[in-house]
This record gives structure tokens, C-alpha cells and sequence, in this order.
């Protein structure tokens, strides 16, 4: 039995939301229909570098056009980024002007260059096609090595260089000195591999402006309504909040691709103005290719010093950062403040240093995808302790359990900024190996062995920091935002409860997740709890859903919010019942004056406070209505084991994934199915982009991989069963315990795929493969092998 | 997708003569490669013509040939119970093609007329010698496929049927494509009483081809160790960012050993 009754905490209280999904009565944006409702296009550079001139005289005129905006017609301000990243010599980032359509020269395949406004789509897609664009080309900047090199050109005239920051953090000297004394190095060469994030729902946006009221309202595929109001308001179309609202109804899926502003959200905003009439658009799948923010595309090379017994005593990193062609809304933190300060990973490293220079490129922008950073770090940490191991000869297992940071150490100073409140990698560590039966691996290695066929082990035992995140810290790295949280909880008269909260669910489950802790905490059914979010208008105000935030912020604010009617009910009941409020407990949903049979039960109370007959009105205002904000003390720190199993065809270098085990402590599990539902999901994409998921780029910037015949989405029959379980540790600083669930799939997976795969292949002699780990890089690994031996 | 209309002729001849009759007009089949490129506007046409009302999807059996209609879709192909006795390896490659959605919409006509480099279809008539029939002609296979989405085929020229000589025995190994699922690499394989062809879908840079190197070894050499020491020759094969010219002549070869098992 869960601690809170059948529909408490604890409890795998099936998915509320999902009846409504499922008949396929969800309400997302593009469902969403507005009277005099146009239709737009946005036609988008087929260059990737270019100035470019544009003739929309004949478009116009083409049937159904409504209006053709380019440009020089959107004199707005600057799309903006949300975090400024000073450069180690202090000088702030390079920040290139980012129009919401590309005036004179465009940047990357995909930059819109025209909005087509239309009574239909289809009359909006002829007229683009009369729209004459005369491209003059530029040398096209992809690698992020030639970006390096100003002779090579540069991304933007206007700042003189394509290095957006050159960023660092740690100990370079310890670091060094470590380095030129140890008895070991080992070094590795990392590409993590740029990711096309594939929310199932593409990006859609309606803008609505109301001539008699100068009232706007936005319709889009948010996760955070209240930072796009912000952005977009403050920033890019100079509107005041009262008059703006944005309303992010149901939203299928968005793994960080839907936290940032975007033009189109802008455009068919300011648009409405304009022609006084709604303005729909909605991407299609190919346009989502090349107009959603990408992920990863980092390049790095790692050094890791030990000692001769295999401590680690320092690690060196140098990373180049793809940024595409401009900021996108947080693309600046995610290689500096979300990776750097992950190095220390599980382990007790004591020098750490990172450099960063992030790279100006003509590609789609880059930003947070499902992670965020930590998987970029995650995955060079783990990598570099695989190799070490080998080099050393110490197994994987004791070389990490050697330098994990011990349990008694915590709460834990790393020396890359963090403070780590609570862990035990070692518990994670061994459930993982006996649930992954690692005792039995020999076997199944010789048992495929005698098939012809080659098998590999591959662990990763990581770290996260997320419950993103406490203002105050995060401001004085840069943010432009607070990271708190806010929650209204709403008694109503009969003892129902709404809660408005600034989280975001896409996915995530939260109206039956948070609904849960209200079930916990006042005593009632989840079915008597409505969780409302994604309306600014509604919800009092919230920072959204990323960074896995909104049980460890979001949830604490509900619970904060809680703890005020709570109080207020005590009041109310003890004048009812004539006794002080310090006597009153809750207790199961009834407010109990201890040690009596005298009780009244939540609906007595909010009914007594909404028919304020009998009523304490001197101490206190009528209704049950209270709301909190919460900003958290740390970032939350979830951290475990994965193993994954992989068996290689030698002949055509085919990687079949055998086993997945992940152990993950995410603190305190409120609702189980979900948990495991969430670490599923982030298993998919971590494996994905361990074998499968690249996004390519030829020599004159054209996306190679633009849809799904070519770029190699995950399916369910490239996994196993997951094997999943979880050890838990509590947060320390928030009244739940919960520390976040959302990106730890994501995050853990990729190098125990890729460890696995060198495992598999290091009796031959490979020590690195690259991700995707694509049959034919492995076939060309072992034959490369094969010819040096 | 631009404005087009649409018709469902209830014979072959209406449909040609629909065809014929207007200025850009396209036959529909399963439209699992029609509707996407209207779709995506790399295509457009005045007139889509379906012939699902034709009557093209039979399948027919004897002893020495299995017939199938052009408009049977490749679900219907793959559980067929009487070509699953006469000529498996059909109805195998006909349930491996693409998706539960793609196989019961996907005709094998408009596979074939389609010719794309890496469908399943083409490398089974080419190597199984089949006879595509037109509502004008009988076109041998040899002379059907002509290159990269290339056919024989006029524009207003139906697909009816495509007969099937049954072997001995044949077998058809894919390997796929990670991303489209079509073959990066399909080997057909056919044991005919006097010889063995091996057709090859989803590696030439001009389509499907027979592959000359794995028969001669084959018809000199039937025996299941025969091709584990060839070099299949990478020239004319596709490189793209999936494999390289090298990697698929390597896939051609392993797919091949693992085929011809299902020959001994
Ligand atoms: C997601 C996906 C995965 C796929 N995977 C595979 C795979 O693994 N292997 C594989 O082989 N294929 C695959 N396909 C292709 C699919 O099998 C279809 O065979 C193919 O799309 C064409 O068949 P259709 O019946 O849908 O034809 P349509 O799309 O309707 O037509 C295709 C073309 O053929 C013409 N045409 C159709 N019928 C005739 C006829 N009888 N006579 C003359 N011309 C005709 C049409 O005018 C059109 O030009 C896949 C398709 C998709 C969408």
C-alpha cells in the first residue's frame, strides 16, 4: 500500500490524461480553429549562406493571398537569447542579431525569408512558388574546425569572428600539474553527434489579435507559456504582459525542442496585427527537419590522469560547441553551465577543467535537447573511464567503484562549481550488475562466441544535476530568468481541488503525477484533483517544463502552496470546532482535534469557507484558494547505473542490443509507472543516439538526413525489454525527496551502448567507435583491425 | 499537395482511356509513394486514377506458375497460402516490406512501376525471370527495369499482372536501411533446374541487376561454403550516407551466404 491511500504517493495510478489522447480528443494547437482564421507559409532559404534579393509582386497577386510579409517589413527586435556566457578573458558572449526573418542574408537552409499569408495552405504554397528569390552564394561554413579559421568567412559580417564564447571553468593549473605527474593518461577524440529532437506533434502557432481590446493572444507547442510571453513580449515585439497571452494547450512531446522561442511563434503574432485577422501555422514534418532547434554536435578531446593504482586525479577537456547559424534560447548554457559542471560525474576527480568554445556554423541553431549538456558530459566521462580501465587492466566495475565519491562524503563539493546533496552510486551500481545478471555474461560470451558472433558489457554509472534550478546561482551565471516555480491550489466550495501550475506536462504526465501529491497531502482522490497548466491566463504565472524541474520545483510549489490551505483550513476548522489550531491534525483527509472524535472533513472546511456563516472573519479572508512560488536551494542530483549487453555480427558489423538495465536513483518515486514509463522513453533516445540518430550535413550546408528515409529514427524492435529498477536516495532540500526522472534515461544510456559495442570489440584491439555506432562503422572497425593485426 | 482530381474507372480500358484522354493524369495504386510526393509537391497530376476498382488483385497458383495481380497489395501476397507453398520466398519478402500500414495499402504493380533502387519486388522478377503483363504487351523482366525509377513502361500502360515462373527453390534476404526500413542491400536467389540466379535490389546505382559474380560461382560451385571466400566488386554500387560502395558489396555477400542456405 503507497504511503497516501490507493491514489497517493507511491501508487501507479494509471495516466489521467490519457483517455482523452487516446480517443483522440486531445486539443492541440493545430486543432485549434479561429473564426477568419489565414493560413500561413513560411517559404524558407534552400541556401545555406547567401545575401539574397526576394520579388513577391507576382506572389502577391496569386489567388487566396491574403498578405506576403519578407523581412524589411518586421521591424522588430532581435529573437533573444536567454543566458549570456561571459569568455574567459571577460568579455561578454558574441550575440549576432537573430530577425524572425532573414532580411538581406540568410544563414541556413530552413531561415525564413518570406511569410505567405493566404485564405488556405495550399493557396499560401502556390504563391510561394512565384516568389522570386535570387540567391548570391557564400562559402558555406559546416565544420566547426574551418569555423575556427576567419579566412574561412564568417557566419555573421557583423561580429568578427564565428566563436560565440571561448568559456572556461576549473583549475587549469592543478589540472596541468596533475597531468604532467601521473602515471597514467588516457586520451580520447569525441564527436557527440547532432540530434534531431522528433516530437511526435510538429511546432504549430496561431496569432490572434483583438482590434477592440488590443488584446493578443498566442496559440503554440509550448513547454513554458509564461517564458514565451517574456521572450517574445518583452524582447521581439515590445508588448506589455496584460495585453499578451499564450495558451500551450496539449503539446505531443517537445524533449527541450519546444522551451525556445521561435520566429513563427513572432511572426503569426505580430502578423495578426497587421492584417487584423487570425494567423495559423503549422510545420510540416520536413520543415520541422530544418526549423526545430537541433541538439548535441559537440566535438571534444579528453584527457583523464591516474594514478598507478587507477584513481583519477584530473581531467582535462577541451570542447568545440555547435551553435548553428544564431542563439537560440538557452543554446548558450548548454555547453558551459548545464556540461562543464558535470565532470565530476559520480567520481571524487579532484582537478577538473573545461575549456569551451562554441562555434558559429551554417546549420540549424542548436539548444537543449532531452538532457541538455549532461548527456554530452555523461557520455565523454564514461567513455574516458572505459578506456582507462582497458588501458590499465582494472575491470569496469572496480574502476569506478574506486573512485566513486563514498556515501559518507556527501553532502559532496565537486570542484566544477556543484554541491551534491545526496547519493550511492555504489547501491545503483550493484543492483544494476545483479538485475543485468553480470555474473552470467562469461556464458552468454561464449555461448555467442560459438555462434560466430562477438558480445560486449558496457557500463555507464552517472550523474545528473537537474531540478533546474536555483535563481540566485543561476543568475549569477548568466541566466536572464529566475528558475522558481509557481502553483495555485483551489478548494472549491465542495471540496474538489483545481491546481494551477507553471509547469508544462507534453508527455510527462503530470496531471495524474501531480494530482497524486494533492491526493498525499489533503487526503482525496486524484479523481476529485484537476491539474491545469499551459495557460497564461489561467495560471498565475510559471517558468515551464525542462530540465527534468517540475516534480522538484513545480511539485514543491504545489506542496508549498498546500501547506497554506492546510493552515488556513486548521483556522477555519478550530473556530468551527472551538479549539485551537495547534490541536488540529490531518489526518487521512479529516481535520481531527487531537485526542477526541471531533472532526471535519476538507469539503466541511472549504464549504464553511465559501458560506462564510460561521466564520473566524476578523483573523481570516473568506475562500480556500492559496499560491506559492518555490525556488529551490540546489539542483537535484540523480544519478545510476547502466549496463547494456550488445551482440555484434563480425561479418556485417550489425549491433544487436541484448540487455538494457538501468538503476536510477531519482529520489523519492511518486508514481512508479510513470517513472519507469519516462526512463523507458529516455533508454529509446539515449540508444537511438548511441546507434541510429544523425543528423548529416553535406559540404554546402543541405541537411542529408531531412526525413525519416534517411535519418534513422529508434523503433521498438531495436530495443530488448528494459530491465528497469531504482535505489533511492532523498533530495535533502526539498520536502519530497524527489530529485527528477525525465532526462536520466537519456543521459545514462548512450556510453554503456558504445562502451558495450567496444567491449565487444576490444579483443581484436578497438578502443573507440563513434556515435552512431552504425553497422557499417563497426564492420570498417573490425576490418581496420583485422588488417593491423 | 496541388489541386488535382480524382477518379475510380471500374475496367483497365476505362482507366487507360482516362489516361489518355487527359494532359497530366497519373494511375493511384496504394499511393504509399503517390501521395507522400504529391504531398511534398515533387509531383502533381490533373487526374489521379485509382485502380483499385479495376479488378487487379487476384492471385492464382498452378504447378508451374503463380500469378499475381498488380493491385495486390503486399499483405495479401505475404499471407497468401498457396503462394507461401509454391513460391515462399515471395510471400516472405512481401511481409518484410515496410510497415503494417504500408503493407496493406503497397501493391506490388505499383512497386514495380515505381522501380525504386531499393524495393523488395524488383530483385524477385528479375531473378525469378517473371513476366510483367501490361494491358498492352507481355514484358520479359530483363527488359522491364531500365535504371534508378526507370521502366519499360509507357505512360498510359497498365500493369495487370506479373507471372512468376515457380523454381526449385529461391530465398530473399534484406538488410535494411535503419532509417527507411527499405533494403540497403536485398539479395533474391533463385534455384532454377539448371541454373541459379541471384538478383540483387537496394546497392546498384542503376537499380536492380543480376548478379553475375555470386551465379558463376554458384553454377560452377553449388555448395553452402562456395561464396565465403568471393570479393563481390563495388563498382556501380551506391554510396550514400547510409553505406559506402564498399560496405554494401560486403552486405551483397553476406546476404547471399545467409540465402543460400535456404537453397541447400
Ligand atoms: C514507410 C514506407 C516503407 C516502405 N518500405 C518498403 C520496403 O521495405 N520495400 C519495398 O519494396 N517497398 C517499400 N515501400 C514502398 C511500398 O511498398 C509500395 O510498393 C510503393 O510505395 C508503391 O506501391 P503503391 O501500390 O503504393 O503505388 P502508388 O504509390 O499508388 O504508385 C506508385 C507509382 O506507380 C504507378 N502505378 C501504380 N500501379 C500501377 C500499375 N498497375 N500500372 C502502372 N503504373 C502503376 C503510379 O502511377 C505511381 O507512379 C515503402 C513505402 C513506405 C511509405
Amino acid at each position: 500500500m503507497p504511503d497516501g491511500g490507493s491514489t497517493g504517493i507511491g501508487a501507479s495510478v494509471k495516466r489521467k490524461e490519457d483517455y482523452r489522447f487516446l480517443v483522440g480528443e486531445g486539443n492541440y494547437t493545430d486543432d485549434i480553429n479561429r473564426p477568419n482564421q489565414t493560413y500561413t507559409y513560411m517559404l524558407r532559404s534552400s541556401s545555406a549562406h547567401a545575401k539574397f534579393s526576394i520579388d513577391t509582386s507576382k506572389a502577391s497577386k496569386a489567388n487566396g493571398v491574403v498578405k506576403i510579409f519578407v523581412g524589411t517589413d518586421m521591424e522588430v527586435g532581435s529573437i533573444p537569447c536567454g543566458w549570456q556566457v561571459d569568455s574567459k578573458d571577460g568579455t561578454p558572449m558574441r550575440e549576432p542579431a537573430h530577425p524572425p526573418i532573414a532580411k538581406d542574408k540568410v544563414r541556413y537552409v530552413g531561415e525564413i525569408i518570406a511569410v505567405i499569408i493566404a485564405e488556405s495552405l495550399e493557396d499560401a504554397k502556390n504563391a510561394a512558388e512565384l516568389v522570386d528569390v535570387n540567391y548570391d552564394d557564400i562559402p558555406v561554413i559546416i565544420d566547426m574546425q574551418d569555423a575556427l579559421d576567419n579566412s574561412k568567412g564568417l557566419v555573421h559580417d557583423e561580429i568578427d569572428s564565428n566563436v560565440c564564447y571561448d568559456w572556461e571553468l576549473g583549475d587549469s593549473e592543478a589540472v596541468d600539474k596533475a597531468i604532467s605527474e601521473a602515471a597514467h593518461i588516457t586520451s580520447l577524440d569525441i564527436r557527440n553527434n547532432r540530434l534531431i529532437p522528433n516530437a511526435m506533434e510538429t511546432r504549430s502557432a496561431i496569432g490572434d489579435y483583438e482590434h477592440a481590446t488590443g488584446q493578443y493572444t498566442l496559440y503554440t507547442t509550448s513547454q513554458n507559456p509564461h517564458v514565451i510571453r517574456l521572450l517574445m513580449g518583452a524582447f521581439v515585439l515590445g508588448l506589455p504582459e496584460h495585453k499578451l497571452r499564450v495558451i500551450a494547450p496539449d503539446v505531443g512531446g517537445g524533449f527541450g525542442s519546444k522551451i525556445f522561442h521561435y520566429a513563427e511563434e513572432a511572426i503569426v503574432t505580430w502578423a495578426s496585427n497587421k492584417i487584423r485577422r487570425p494567423v495559423k501555422w503549422t510545420s510540416d514534418r520536413s520543415e520541422a527537419f530544418i526549423s526545430d532547434a537541433h541538439g548535441r554536435d559537440h566535438v571534444t578531446s579528453v584527457k583523464l590522469a591516474l594514478d598507478k593504482d587507477g584513481k583519477f586525479l584530473a581531467l582535462k577537456v577541451d570542447t568545440l560547441a555547435n551553435m548553428g547559424a544564431y542563439l537560440s534560447t538557452f543554446a548558450s548554457s548548454v555547453p558551459t553551465y548545464l556540461y562543464a559542471t558535470l565532470l565530476a560525474g559520480t567520481y571524487t576527480t579532484p582537478a577538473i577543467h573545461c575549456n569551451v568554445k562554441s562555434i558559429f556554423t551554417n546549420t540549424v541553431p542548436v539548444d537543449a535537447y532531452r538532457g541538455a549538456g549532461r548527456p554530452e558530459a555523461t557520455y565523454l566521462i564514461e567513455r574516458i573511464v572505459d578506456k582507462a580501465a582497458r588501458e590499465m587492466g582494472i575491470s569496469q566495475v572496480e574502476i569506478r567503484r574506486k573512485n566513486f565519491i563514498p556515501v559518507d562524503a556527501f553532502p559532496y563539493q565537486t570542484p566544477v562549481a556543484l554541491q551534491y546533496d545526496s547519493g550511492n552510486y555504489n547501491a545503483t551500481l550493484d543492483a544494476a550488475l545483479k538485475k543485468a545478471d553480470y555474473e552470467g555474461f562469461a556464458a552468454r560470451k561464449a555461448d555467442s562466441a560459438k555462434r560466430g558472433m562477438l558480445r560486449g558489457i558496457g557500463f555507464s554509472t552517472y550523474l545528473e544535476a537537474c531540478g533546474i534550478a536555483p535563481s540566485a546561482v543561476v543568475g549569477s551565471l548568466g541566466a536572464r530568468a529566475g528558475l522558481f516555480e509557481c502553483a495555485e491550489v483551489r478548494v472549491h466550495p465542495t471540496g474538489s481541488v483545481t491546481v494551477f501550475t507553471g509547469s508544462h506536462s507534453h508527455g510527462q504526465g503530470h496531471e495524474t503525477t501531480f494530482a497524486q501529491l494533492v491526493s498525499e497531502k489533503l487526503g482525496i482522490s486524484t479523481d476529485m484533483v484537476e491539474i491545469s497548466h499551459g495557460d497564461t491566463n489561467n495560471i498565475p504565472f510559471g517558468m515551464g517544463t525542462y530540465g527534468s524541474r517540475s516534480l522538484a520545483v513545480g511539485g514543491e510549489a504545489i506542496v508549498k502552496a498546500m501547506d497554506k490551505v492546510i493552515a488556513k483550513a486548521k483556522k477555519i476548522a478550530a473556530h468551527i470546532m472551538e479549539a485551537s489550531a495547534d490541536d488540529i491534525e490531518l489526518n487521512n483527509g479529516n481535520f481531527e482535534i487531537a485526542g477526541t472524535d471531533k472532526s471535519m472533513s476538507l469539503a466541511d472546511i472549504s464549504l464553511a469557507a465559501y458560506v462564510p456563516h460561521n466564520y473566524p472573519h476578523e483573523e481570516l479572508e473568506p475562500g480556500l484558494d492559496e499560491k506559492a512560488f518555490y525556488d529551490p536551494l540546489n539542483f537535484t542530483y540523480p544519478g545510476g547505473c547502466h549496463i547494456c549487453e550488445v551482440e555484434i555480427n563480425p561479418n556485417t558489423g550489425e549491433v544487436k542490443v541484448e540487455g538494457m538495465t538501468a538503476v536510477d536513483d531519482v529520489g523519492k518515486v511518486i508514481n512508479p509507472m510513470i517513472v519507469e514509463g519516462q526512463i523507458h522513453g529516455g533508454l529509446a533516445q539515449g540508444i537511438g543516439q548511441a546507434l541510429l540518430e544523425n543528423a548529416a550535413y553535406d559540404n554546402n550546408g543541405q541537411l542529408l538526413s531531412g526525413s525519416y528515409m534517411d535519418y534513422a529514427m529508434p523503433r521498438a524492435d531495436n530495443f530488448v525489454d528494459f530491465k528497469v529498477g531504482n535505489e533511492v536516495t532523498l533530495c535533502t532540500h526539498n520536502s519530497l525527496g524527489v530529485k527528477g526522472c525525465g532526462e536520466v534515461g537519456a543521459i545514462g544510456s548512450p556510453p554503456a551502448v558504445i562502451n558495450a559495442v567496444v567491449d565487444a570489440l576490444s579483443e581484436l584491439g578497438v578502443d573507440d567507435i563513434s556515435m552512431p555506432a552504425t553497422s557499417e562503422k563497426v564492420w570498417n572497425a573490425i576490418n581496420q583491425a583485422k588488417n593491423k593485426n | 499537395m496541388y489541386e488535382l482530381q480524382y477518379s475510380k474507372p471500374s475496367s483497365v480500358n476505362d482507366a487507360v482511356a482516362e489516361v489518355k484522354n487527359s494532359s497530366d493524369a497519373k494511375f493511384l495504386a496504394g499511393g504509399m509513394t503517390m501521395i507522400p510526393t504529391l504531398k511534398a509537391r515533387l509531383s502533381s497530376a490533373d487526374l489521379l486514377v485509382d485502380l483499385k476498382g479495376s479488378n487487379l488483385s487476384n492471385i492464382s497458383v498452378s504447378s508451374s506458375e503463380v500469378v499475381v495481380g498488380s493491385m495486390t497489395r503486399h499483405c495479401d501476397v505475404a499471407s497468401s497460402n498457396d503462394i507461401k507453398g509454391s513460391l515462399p520466398a515471395l510471400a516472405k519478402l512481401a511481409g518484410g516490406i515496410g510497415d503494417h500500414m504500408v503493407r496493406s495499402c503497397g501493391t506490388i504493380g505499383g512497386s514495380l512501376a515505381n522501380n525504386d533502387p531499393a524495393a523488395c519486388y524488383p530483385s524477385a522478377v528479375l531473378a525469378l525471370d517473371a513476366t510483367v503483363v501490361t494491358n498492352e504487351r507481355s514484358i520479359l523482366a530483363a527488359d522491364f527495369f531500365e535504371g534508378m525509377f526507370e521502366t519499360a513502361l509507357n505512360e498510359d500502360e497498365i500493369i495487370t499482372e506479373i507471372k512468376f515462373p515457380i523454381p526449385e527453390k529461391a530465398s530473399y534476404i534484406k538488410f535494411p536501411n535503419p532509417a527507411s526500413r527499405y533494403a540497403m542491400v536485398g539479395v533474391f536467389m533463385v534455384k532454377k533446374t539448371d541454373e541459379i540466379s541471384v538478383a540483387v535490389t537496394g546497392a546498384g546505382e542503376n537499380g536492380v541487376f543480376r548478379c553475375k559474380e555470386i551465379e558463376d560461382v554458384l553454377n560452377s560451385n553449388f555448395s553452402l561454403d562456395a561464396l565465403d571466400n568471393i570479393q563481390i566488386s563495388d563498382d556501380n554500387l551506391t554510396s550514400d550516407i547510409h553505406a559506402s560502395a564498399a560496405y554494401r558489396a560486403n552486405l551483397i555477400k553476406e546476404m547471399a551466404k545467409k540465402g543460400l542456405k535456404d537453397l541447400i
